[in-house]
Formats: structure tokens, C-alpha cells, sequence
């Protein structure tokens, strides 16, 4: 047993139930006759349903229910606006929130549209296919500046555009400055985020009982205290009936906190209705689209700055995608205003941003909410300027630096939590030669760079610095019982998803109170054990339920010092606690805390008036504001200009949390946060089509770094307390992941130094990077595009009646089974496709020729549907004569939807093509074959 | 992502195999090692009436080097059964040397050989290796067995010379010609990713140290294993040169392949990478042959 837990590489209390498999996850639940749910979820990114056929899906066995929204009644509502906006002057901000089940418009890809609830998920999902779903589909609003041109189809009609929110902040006299600045840097800089990818996805049990009258929801939530409070609201229960178990959770990262998610709406209700309980867990497909994610930022941002590299003013104007609702508020645009600022000096900032909506899932702060986006944005402003001014890397950012001693400093504008932006505390400067000394910077700049340029590699550095505001309020609470065997119990109210906090509470309480850690047993994330509480966000967990744990032992701590002290016949100031016990100081005389608990709880005799009875304590913990934790990251990479691949060979971490409870708590948190933010800057971005459509839908292309691809990371603690916290605590929960894209783009643009690439972006695939050192413009895939031609050995005019006769036409489709003229130039039919391993499924189709001159040139679009998505082709097609006989010439261009557009991807290409060119041999020998037979005849 | 409905058969031998595949028709599918069909079943892009699981049909497992020197491998045989048998690192070394870029140990532990050919993914290792041995492919129906040649076992996009009702039961990989070498190269978005393009390279020397022939196959790029022609004729009486080298592996990029397009890499940059990864495969390889690495007992 160490001198004091707190501060010490304590061992993780948790990880032995996790580690054999003893601990419960949601999905662990098997209740008596528990029913499992199915989504039917929309294909389109933007449509108005017409109609939804659920009749066949009812009708098959072992389907218990399906709703629509009009089997919802009154209870289908839109949700609450989880966090209000800030009190900004000028502030615009229209509340559009996500709905339980579509009612009459889908918004995005995976919308719910009906639930399913079945004998298991695997009749479950039988009857999604039962279920017929119409929608007629409207352009989809995708890219950001398309969605605010004049004209863009509108993601909320009601509105007069697609702006979610406009908000200003201003501090200082940019202008000014502007005109004082020796250069003014000005870059487009855009960054995009992807999924939280927990490798627990959500997952939602609810069981009524109707003896007792209670709910209880066993919940992947990081909130579970508020999911409780609004379910009570939206059931018509009370708060006390409701019981929210948030048990251990295989990861959060602050999408497992919305307010509420539809099937956290639905599965009670359902529940409650069929009178059995009723689990739906998310699959990996689902995940991408019903979770909430991050995305892209497009900065259009300048710095204003001296000839000696001191920040004069930044002025940023950007766009955010929130997706097709707002239930979060702002909280991830303006930490990428609040956090752009960084550890500088920046005496004018002048910052707007617009949130836009579109046709894509929700956006809700992902580990870093937003803080990425914004230290990218000046990190990148000042390798600029450093070039410009031909500064060294580390000079221009010691230059502006806040000193130690101008804390706490105020940046006169507010903050996501509604508080002004003040950092409490903070000491930039040592961490930056601390973290240039565990990376070798002047060691690699001045012998490893030169020496491997000379030898034909491309090694580069990066190093960059951030702040994180953390541990906001509002506040937690704790409640601390010393039980009469000794034993400490240790209740809070948030949630816990792998962070640790079994250990890192114990560790506090177990100081306070003098006892063995092994006896201090922490409860996370049950309403029933403790009643008020916000959640787990914003690296907030540790500092303020940590904090309110302190808080709640130390009032305990004087509960014993009082009783112990009559028993004791001794005044508090003689009495200590060591060893679990209390003892009069400098004598033999003790009592156990075990037996100070009975004592404190008598069956017989009086209580005092006054006292509670037991050794028990609740308190709470609201800091007025967040604290500010910081740090530096470097990072050595090389690159391969041939292949355009990066391998990084050294990551170094120097961070400040304020006090260490645990720095193997704090060294796990930045490893995993540094594994997200190599995720982010080269592997993981989530590839939209222009009809909203995602490209990448499973972890086959969507690419979480793995640990092959992490490399060992050198972390260097430094600790700057906190002023606002009785133990100095700030938090670390997201740090590991915000600087890193920012130090990547640094460190290849030095690799890449003989090139002249200069990065404004990330993610950076190395598709990306080979357009970069190819100097072509950015290429966003976006389509299927099948060129070519075809030599038919016929006359031009029987090609061409051929062409329109749908006994020809139906040769020249995959698979084509059948197509009947409909209208002059329209056909109806269907097709059986399946490509190696795929099972040929049947597609209707529907083909028109459209834009016909006979005989010369046509076009023809051909919309097919099945239970694998739809596909779209559009072809351009012309016919020509020469010797051969007739040249046809086409250019087609696929669009795929649903499943195929999420996992087909990597045979899209090669599958049309083959398609085209099989279609075209199977007309042509349709033609010959006629011609044969005329010949014949 | 659970599966359609399906039935299950677990035969014992091959003939028992056969048997169902042939009452079943095209409705069913054999498992093998399940790396490829399980997922596909799961997303329900595969829905097998009738699956036949052959990992109880102990005869398909097994390596065995005859006596001209030529690796019978059964299909069953796991793929980290070829990264470490003795016979398979002697025999069929770019085999071996291979498999590390096939996924992950995890998955090798129960993927196939004979699965993994019989799916014929274009970007799959297996199929492009064995393209590049020139390995003979087993085949077996209720009408009786016949050998394929690689060139004719892949037939394109996810399709193989195997008709309905029969099973690839052995792969046959001869023996590497004195002063041989080969190499195979890959770049993945990630170690054990789909590559982004790939090469498996033999080469063989003449006597004099020029190149009397090369097998150059790609993956990743067309419809199936890519045997690069131009290439090869490019090498062929050349002695291996930077310039050499460098002509073939611009004859592969150019006019061997018309690589496909997709989120992860365009034609261009699967071009590009094409041209780099055979000149320096092929550098690899004749170093290799020119050390004398080509005696199939070194390694």
C-alpha cells in the first residue's frame, strides 16, 4: 500500500471482472421472454415518404409488432434541444431536432422509418425485407457551400435556408491589427472527422414491471441521470419509477450521450406496451449511420502577425456540418472557435462560423468535439508564418505563448458551457522544450534529416501545441458510506466507459479516509444508487465526480473524527486516521472504522439530536467553470513519395492534466486518444457521394488505425494544478486526439520538404497525398463512370431499331429477365444480379430512353431496385458509321444506393464495367443471331 | 447483421461433399474457411440455401512434396499451415514468404488455401501467387477429377473454372527452376488490408545472367490475378539492369492493367503504384536469383 493512491500507477480495480469476462455489458441482459427490435431504415439520404407497407412484415411468424410513426400517437415528438446555445449576442440558432420514426420526410441515410420486434433479431431482420418502403427522393444536401447557395433544396422546409446557426465573437480590433501586420496569412483549411467507433456499439434493454409499476432500462448511455429524468417526462412515469442502468460500457467518446437516440424512445415504449422486455442492439452497419459522428469544418482563416513572429489578430470565418439535426446545440463549433485560440497570446480574434444543415446523421461531439478542428486551423497558421518568416518551428510558438504568470486569462468571449473562455492555469513553454527533447528535435533537424535526404528518404517532424477546456460544469455528485465490515462504498451518478473510474475514485477516497483501496467499491451509472448527476463528457468525469468523491469523504472523514472523538473521550485535532482505523494520536488507542460504523447506527439507546445516523456523506461538486489542460505532441514520420504511404516512427506526448491521480490512468486515456487521432488524420474519413449516399458503411473501408499501425508513444507528464479543484485536477479524457492531425500535416510536409506540397487538410489518405505530389486537384470520388465503345459489325439502322426494341434492350442489362415497353420510350422489367460471392438478387427496373435522334444518338437511364439498394445508371449513348459497321460510343455514370453503396464499393468499378461490356456482347450476339436467322430463312 | 435462414450439411469426405453439392445445385455453397462467406452471409449480400462445410473433410488437409519436387497442397490446408510448413518455405517459398500479407494470423488460422483461390477476390494474395508458380488446380465432380493451369483456373471477376457441383481439392505448386528468385510486394492502407495493388514476381536467369523468363502477376487491379504479358516479354533475354527493370515495370503499369477506381485509390495512383511495386519486385527477385537464392533449400 503506497504512502497516498493519489499520484501512484494504482492498478486498475475494474479490469479483473473486465479481463475474465464477469463484467455486464447491456448486451449481456437475457431477461424471461425478451423480444429483440429491427430498424427499417431509410436508403435515401433526402425524400418524402409516401408510404410504408408493413403489412407483409406483420404477417410473417415470429414477428410480435411493427411500428410506424402513426402507431406512435402522442408519444411521437421530436426530441428536447439537449444544449441550449450559448448567451451570444446576435446569436441565430434554429432548433431542429431528431424525430422517433420519419413521419413524412427522410433526412438522412438510416433514418428510422419502423421498428421491428421479433421471436430474435434474425426474424427481426427477416422482416425488414417484408417491409415495402416509398419514398420519392429530393437532392440530397451534401457539400457545405452547396448547401448554403441560393437555391439548395432544404433539409428543414421551414426554414428559409439550410443555416442551422451563425455565430459571431469578436475580441480586440482585428482590422487594426490586419493593418499593423508586417504579413497577413490567409488558407483554406478543411478537416473532417469520422465515427467515435466504440467496440461496443449502443445497445438498449427495457423491462416493465407491471406489479411494481416500474421501468427499468439497462442502457450503453454516458447519461444515465438525465436519459432517466426525460424518459419519466416522455412516459408520463415518475423520475423514481424509471431506473436507468448504465453498466460497464465498452466505450463512449460522446456519442452514447444524446437526448434521446429514437431506439432509447422506442424500446421502453415498446416494452411497456407488449408488456415484455425488449432488447435491440445496434449492429456494426447500423453504427454508421444511427450513432451521432463528427465531421468537416471548411476554414477560410487569416493571421495577422509581426516581423518577429508575435500573433498580431486571427480572423476565421467557417461552415460546420451539424448534420440533419441540432439536438447538441453549438457545443462543437465553438470549441473549434474557443480552442483555435491555444496557448497564444492572441490579442484580436475575430471569429464567425455557420452551421449547416444536411442530408447526413447527426453531429454530436466525438472525443475532442470540435477541438481538432480549430488547433489544425492555427497550428497550421503558424507553420505558415514561421516559413514565411523564416522562424524556426519552436521560436514562433514560444513567442506567443501566455507566460505563467497571466493566469487566469481571460479571452473575453464564451465558451460552449456558456462561461466565459478564462484558463485557470497553465505553463506552456517547459513543455514544449520538454517534448523537443524527448522527440531529438535538434538532433534530427541538424543530423538524422540531412543525413537520410542524402541517403533518398523523406523523414520529416512534427510538433505542435493545444489547450483543452475540461471538467465543465454543471456539476456531480458523490456519496461515500463507510458499511460496518469495513468496507467503503463509493456511489456517482455518471456513467463509466472504460476510463477507469473505479480506480482513479478509489484512489481518492481510499486517501481521504485511510483505508486499503481493495476496500473501496466504486458504483457508476445506476439511477437507483444515486439521483442527480449530468454525465460523462467533456473530460469531465474525473474532475468533477472525482472532485465531488473528495468532497463526499471528506465530509465523512469529519462524521468519524466527531463520533471517534466521544468514543474516544478525544478532541478531533488529537485523532488520525491510519490504516482503516481511527487512532488518538501518538497511543495505542483505536477504534476500526468498521466498528465506528456500527457504532454509528445503533439499534438501542438515543442519537444524538442533530446527528444522521451512519458514516455516510453525500456532496457535490460545480466548478463555476472548465479547466484548462494542455500539451505538446511531436512526431517523426517518413514517407514514401513513390507509394505516397506514411509510416511514423516516433510519437511523443508532453501533457498537463493539473494533478496526477493515476498516470497510468492518464498514459492509457493519450494512447488511446493518440490511436483516434492517427485514425483521423490518415485512415478514417467517412466518403459521402453527392446523393448523400455513404461509400465506406462497414470496418472493411471505413480503417481504424490497428496497433500495427500505432506506434509506442513517449509520454512526458508535467503538472500544473488547477486553482479551481481542491486536488488541482483537470481532465484528460480527449487530449491524446486533438493535436495529432495538426502535428501529422506538419511532419510530412517536412518529409515532403524537396516537393513542395503544402497540406490544408485531413484527413490525408494516401490517395490524397498522391494527388498532392501529382499536383491534381482533389478528386472526390463520387460516382461510377463507364466509358467506351463498341464496334457492332452492323448497319447504324438496325443497331439502332434494335436499341429501342426491349427484347434487344433487356440483353444489354445484367442479368435482365425480362422488360416490357411501358410507355413510348419507357420500359418495365427486371434483372437478377450477383456478382461472385454476392447471391443474385432481383432487380425491378425501369429504363427510358430519353434525348433520342435516330439515328445517331440517345440517352437511357435505368433505375433498378432491390433488397441490396438501387442503383441509377445514366448513359450517353451514340452511334456512328464507318467501315466496320457501326461504332457505338457511351459514357455512363452509376449511382448506388443502400447496401450496395456502403459495402460494394471496392468492385463497384470493375463489376460495371464487366457489365457494360458482357451487356454489349449479349446485344450483339442477339443482333447476329437475327441476322443469321433472317439470312437463313 | 445476422443471416438468412439456411441449411447445414457437414460432410466427412469429398465424395460425401460432392454428393450434397450435386442434390443442391447452385443453392449451395461450400464453407471452407469462412473468411470471406461468413461476412458476406452476415451483411446478407450471400444467402446460401445450403451450406456445405468442409472442415470436417480431414482428406483436404494436408502438404506432402512428391518426388519431382512439387508442393501438393489440400485445399483445406490453413493459410498459416503454408507460412510454416517446411515443405511449403522449401518448395513453394514466395508462397510462404507471402502469407504474412494475407490478413492477420487470426484470420490465417482459419482460412483456406482452396477457399481463398475458389473465391478468386482480384485482390487477394492466394490467387495471384499461384497465377505466378504457375500451380496446377485440382479439381474435383461426381464425374471424376481433372487438373486446370492457373492461367485457366481464374476466369475473372470472382470466378473460377469450377462449374457447379464441383470442388478445387489440391493446388500443385512446381518446384522454382535453378537460378530463380522471386519477391512478392503489396501496398495496403493498413497491414492486412485488401491491397491497394500487389505483385508476385518469379524470375529465371539464363546462364549468362539475362532473364530467360518472369512471371509477373498483379492483384488489385483487374477483374482477377493479373498476368503481366507485356512485362514479361519486355524482361525476356534482358539482363536485369535498373533501366531493365524499369521498362518492365512501365510496360506493367501501362499497358498489363487498367486498374479500377474506388474510395480508396484511383486508377492513377493504382498505376502508379503498379510500376513501382514491380520494378521493385522484380529488383528484389533477380538479386535473389543472381545470389543463387533460387536453390529452393535456402532460404
Amino acid at each position: 500500500m503506497p504512502e497516498r493512491y493519489v499520484g501512484a500507477r494504482v492498478r486498475r480495480s475494474e479490469d479483473e471482472r473486465l479481463l475474465t469476462g464477469r463484467a455486464l455489458f447491456v448486451d449481456d441482459v437475457q431477461l424471461d421472454g425478451q423480444l429483440h427490435a429491427a430498424f427499417v431504415r431509410s436508403e435515401h439520404a433526402h425524400g418524402r415518404l409516401r408510404d410504408v407497407d408493413v403489412s407483409a412484415a406483420r404477417r410473417r411468424p415470429g414477428v410480435i409488432s411493427v411500428i410506424t410513426a402513426a402507431d406512435l400517437g402522442d408519444y411521437w415528438r421530436p426530441g428536447p434541444l439537449l444544449v441550449p446555445p450559448p448567451p451570444i449576442p446576435g446569436l441565430i440558432f434554429h432548433t431542429c431536432t431528431q424525430v422517433p420514426l420519419v413521419r413524412d420526410k427522410v433526412r438522412h441515410v438510416g433514418e428510422p422509418i419502423a421498428m421491428i420486434v421479433a421471436q430474435s433479431r434474425y426474424v427481426a431482420e427477416d422482416a425488414l425485407a417484408d417491409v415495402v418502403v416509398d419514398i420519392e427522393p429530393l437532392p440530397a444536401v451534401v457539400d457545405l457551400e452547396a448547401a448554403m447557395a441560393a437555391g439548395a433544396a432544404r433539409v428543414h422546409e421551414h426554414l428559409a435556408s439550410n443555416l442551422a446557426a451563425h455565430v459571431v465573437q469578436r475580441t480586440g480590433d482585428y482590422d487594426a491589427a490586419r493593418a499593423a501586420a508586417h504579413r497577413v496569412i490567409r488558407r483554406r483549411f478543411r478537416y473532417d472527422r469520422g465515427l467515435s467507433a466504440a467496440i461496443e456499439n449502443r445497445c438498449v434493454v427495457a423491462q416493465w414491471d407491471a406489479r411494481a409499476e416500474e421501468l427499468t432500462i439497462w442502457d450503453t448511455t454516458q447519461a444515465p441521470i438525465p436519459i432517466r429524468n426525460g424518459l419519466a417526462a416522455r412516459l408520463g412515469l415518475l423520475e423514481s419509477q424509471v431506473r436507468v442502468i448504465a453498466p460497464f460500457v465498452g466505450g463512449g467518446f460522446g456519442p452514447k450521450i444524446m437526448m434521446h437516440y429514437p431506439e432509447e424512445v422506442l424500446i421502453p415504449w415498446i416494452a411497456m406496451q407488449l408488456g415484455r422486455p425488449v432488447k435491440w442492439t445496434e449492429d456494426r452497419q447500423e453504427n454508421f449511420f444511427a450513432t451521432t459522428q463528427e465531421r468537416g469544418q471548411v476554414h477560410d482563416a487569416e493571421l495577422a502577425v509581426a516581423q518577429d513572429g508575435r500573433i498580431l489578430g486571427i480572423r476565421d470565418v467557417f461552415l460546420h456540418d451539424t448534420g440533419a439535426y441540432d439536438p447538441y446545440g453549438l457545443t462543437v463549433p465553438i470549441n473549434s472557435q474557443c480552442t483555435l485560440l491555444g496557448p497564444y497570446d492572441v490579442p484580436a480574434y475575430d471569429t464567425e462560423f455557420t452551421a449547416v444543415f444536411t442530408n447526413k446523421p447527426i453531429v454530436t461531439p466525438v472525443r475532442g468535439a470540435g477541438r481538432q478542428h480549430g488547433v489544425f486551423v492555427m497550428e497550421r497558421l503558424l507553420d505558415l508564418a514561421a516559413r514565411e518568416l523564416g522562424l524556426d518551428r519552436l521560436e514562433i510558438r514560444r513567442r506567443n505563448y501566455l507566460s505563467r504568470d497571466r493566469f487566469p486569462y481571460d479571452h473575453h468571449i464564451l465558451f460552449q458551457d456558456s462561461a466565459p473562455l478564462v484558463y485557470d492555469s497553465g505553463d506552456y513553454a517547459p513543455a514544449l522544450e520538454e517534448a523537443a527533447k524527448l522527440i531529438g528535435y535538434h538532433h534530427f533537424l541538424h543530423e538524422e534529416q540531412p543525413r537520410a535526404r542524402a541517403a533518398g528518404r523523406h523523414v520529416g517532424l512534427g510538433i505542435v501545441s493545444y489547450i483543452e477546456g475540461t471538467g465543465i460544469g454543471p456539476y456531480e455528485g458523490a456519496r461515500v458510506t463507510v458499511e460496518p465490515s469495513g468496507q467503503v462504498r463509493v456511489a456517482t451518478g455518471v456513467g463509466t466507459q472504460g476510463q477507469g473510474h473505479f480506480t482513479a475514485f478509489a484512489q481518492i477516497v481510499a486517501d481521504v479516509l485511510a483505508v486499503r483501496i481493495e476496500h473501496v467499491h466504486v458504483v457508476t451509472g445506476d439511477t437507483r444508487e444515486f439521483n442527480w448527476g449530468t454525465g460523462t463528457f467533456a473530460s469531465r468525469g474525473a474532475v468533477v465526480a472525482g472532485t465531488a468523491c473528495h468532497a463526499a469523504a471528506t465530509a465523512v472523514r469529519t462524521k468519524v473524527f466527531d463520533l471517534a472523538s466521544r468514543l474516544l473521550e478525544t478532541p478531533p485535532e488529537g485523532l488520525e486516521l491510519v490504516g482503516g482505523a481511527v487512532r488518538v494520536v501518538g497511543s495505542d488507542r483505536s477504534i476500526d472504522l468498521g466498528a465506528l460504523a456500527a457504532q454509528a447506527n445503533p439499534l438501542r439507546g438515543a442519537v444524538r439530536p442533530g446527528t444522521e445516523p451512519g458514516l455516510e456523506a453525500t456532496a457535490y461538486y460545480g466548478p463555476d467553470r472548465g479547466s484548462t489542460a494542455s500539451g505538446v505532441h511531436a512526431m517523426i514520420v517518413e514517407v514514401d513519395p513513390e507509394t505516397a504511404m506514411v509510416t511514423i516512427q516516433k510519437y511523443v506526448v508532453v501533457h498537463d492534466c493539473g494533478r496526477l491521480i493515476n498516470p497510468m490512468l492518464v498514459e492509457g486515456q493519450i494512447h488511446g486518444g493518440v490511436a483516434h487521432g492517427i485514425g483521423n488524420a490518415f485512415y478514417e474519413q467517412l466518403m459521402w457521394d453527392d446523393n448523400g449516399q455513404l461509400q465506406n458503411a462497414s470496418l472493411m473501408d471505413y480503417l481504424l488505425p490497428t496497433a500495427t499501425e500505432v506506434p509506442p508513444i513517449v509520454i512526458g507528464h508535467r503538472e500544473t494544478p488547477s486553482p479551481l479543484s481542491p486536488i488541482g485536477l483537470k481532465g484528460v479524457g480527449e487530449a491524446g486526439c486533438i493535436p495529432t492531425g495538426a502535428a501529422f500535416a506538419q511532419a510530412v510536409e517536412d518529409a515532403l520538404a524537396d516537393f513542395h506540397v503544402e497540406i490544408t487538410e485531413i484527413p490525408l489518405s494516401p490517395d490524397r497525398l498522391f494527388q498532392l505530389l501529382q499536383r491534381t486537384p482533389p478528386q472526390r470520388r463520387n460516382q461510377v463512370i463507364v466509358e467506351g465503345s463498341y464496334v457492332f459489325r452492323l448497319p447504324r439502322a438496325v443497331v439502332w431499331d434494335a436499341l429501342q426494341d426491349p427484347a434487344v434492350l433487356v440483353r444489354a442489362l445484367p442479368g435482365g429477365m425480362a422488360l416490357e415497353q411501358q410507355g413510348e420510350a419507357s420500359y418495365h422489367g427486371a434483372m437478377r444480379v450477383g456478382i461472385g460471392p454476392v447471391t443474385a438478387a432481383e432487380f425491378t427496373v425501369r429504363v427510358t430512353l430519353l434525348d433520342r435522334e435516330p439515328p445517331q444518338r440517345f440517352a437511357m437511364v435505368v433505375d433498378g431496385h432491390s433488397g441490396l439498394g438501387f442503383t441509377r445508371g445514366t448513359a450517353q449513348v451514340s452511334l456512328e458509321e464507318d467501315a466496320a459497321g457501326t461504332v457505338m460510343r457511351y459514357r455512363a455514370e452509376l449511382q448506388v444506393g443502400g447496401r450496395i453503396a456502403g459495402v460494394g464499393q471496392r468492385v463497384l468499378d470493375t463489376a460495371a464495367k464487366l457489365m457494360t461490356r458482357q451487356g454489349l456482347e449479349l446485344v450483339h450476339r442477339e443482333l447476329a443471331g437475327r441476322r443469321t436467322g433472317e439470312a437463313s430463312a | 447483421m445476422k443471416p438468412a435462414a439456411f441449411a447445414y450439411h457437414r460432410p466427412a469426405s469429398v465424395d460425401e461433399a460432392l454428393e450434397i453439392l450435386h442434390a443442391h445445385g447452385s443453392d449451395a455453397k461450400p464453407l471452407a474457411g469462412g473468411q470471406s462467406l461468413i461476412p458476406a452471409m452476415n451483411f446478407r449480400l450471400a444467402r446460401p440455401g445450403v451450406l456445405v462445410d468442409l472442415n470436417r473433410v480431414t482428406e483436404l488437409d494436408f502438404v506432402r512434396r512428391d518426388d519431382r519436387g512439387e508442393i501438393h497442397c489440400g485445399a483445406m490446408t490453413r493459410q498459416r499451415t503454408l507460412e510454416h510448413h517446411t515443405d511449403v518455405i522449401r518448395g513453394a517459398p514466395l508462397l510462404a514468404e507471402t502469407m504474412p500479407s494475407v490478413a492477420h494470423a487470426q484470420i490465417r488460422n482459419r482460412g483456406t488455401l482452396g477457399g481463398s483461390a475458389a473465391h478468386a477476390d482480384p485482390a487477394a494474395e492466394i490467387p495471384a501467387v499461384l497465377l505466378a508458380l504457375d500451380a496446377r488446380f485440382i479439381v474435383r465432380g461426381r464425374e471424376g477429377t481433372r487438373s486446370v493451369s492457373a492461367e485457366r483456373f481464374f476466369t475473372g471477376l470472382f470466378q473460377t473454372a469450377l462449374a457447379p457441383g464441383e470442388l478445387l481439392v489440391e493446388v500443385v505448386c512446381p518446384p522454382p527452376p535453378p537460378r530463380s528468385g522471386w519477391a512478392f510486394l503489396e501496398v495496403a492502407r493498413r497491414h492486412g488490408d485488401y491491397a491497394l495493388a500487389g505483385v508476385a514476381a518469379v524470375v529465371t536467369l539464363d546462364e549468362r545472367g539475362r532473364c530467360a523468363d518472369s512471371r509477373i502477376t498483379l492483384l488489385g487491379v483487374g477483374e482477377g490475378p493479373v498476368l503481366a504479358a507485356r512485362a514479361r516479354k519486355a524482361l525476356k533475354g534482358e539482363p536485369p539492369t535498373p533501366a531493365a527493370l524499369r521498362e518492365a515495370a512501365q510496360a506493367a503499369a501501362a499497358k498489363d492493367v487498367d486498374p479500377p477506381g474506388d474510395i480508396h485509390a484511383s486508377s492513377a495512383y493504382r498505376r502508379q503504384l503498379v510500376g513501382v511495386l514491380t520494378r521493385r519486385a522484380l529488383a528484389a527477385a533477380f538479386e535473389r536469383a543472381s545470389a543463387g537464392a533460387g536453390d529452393a533449400t535456402k532460404r
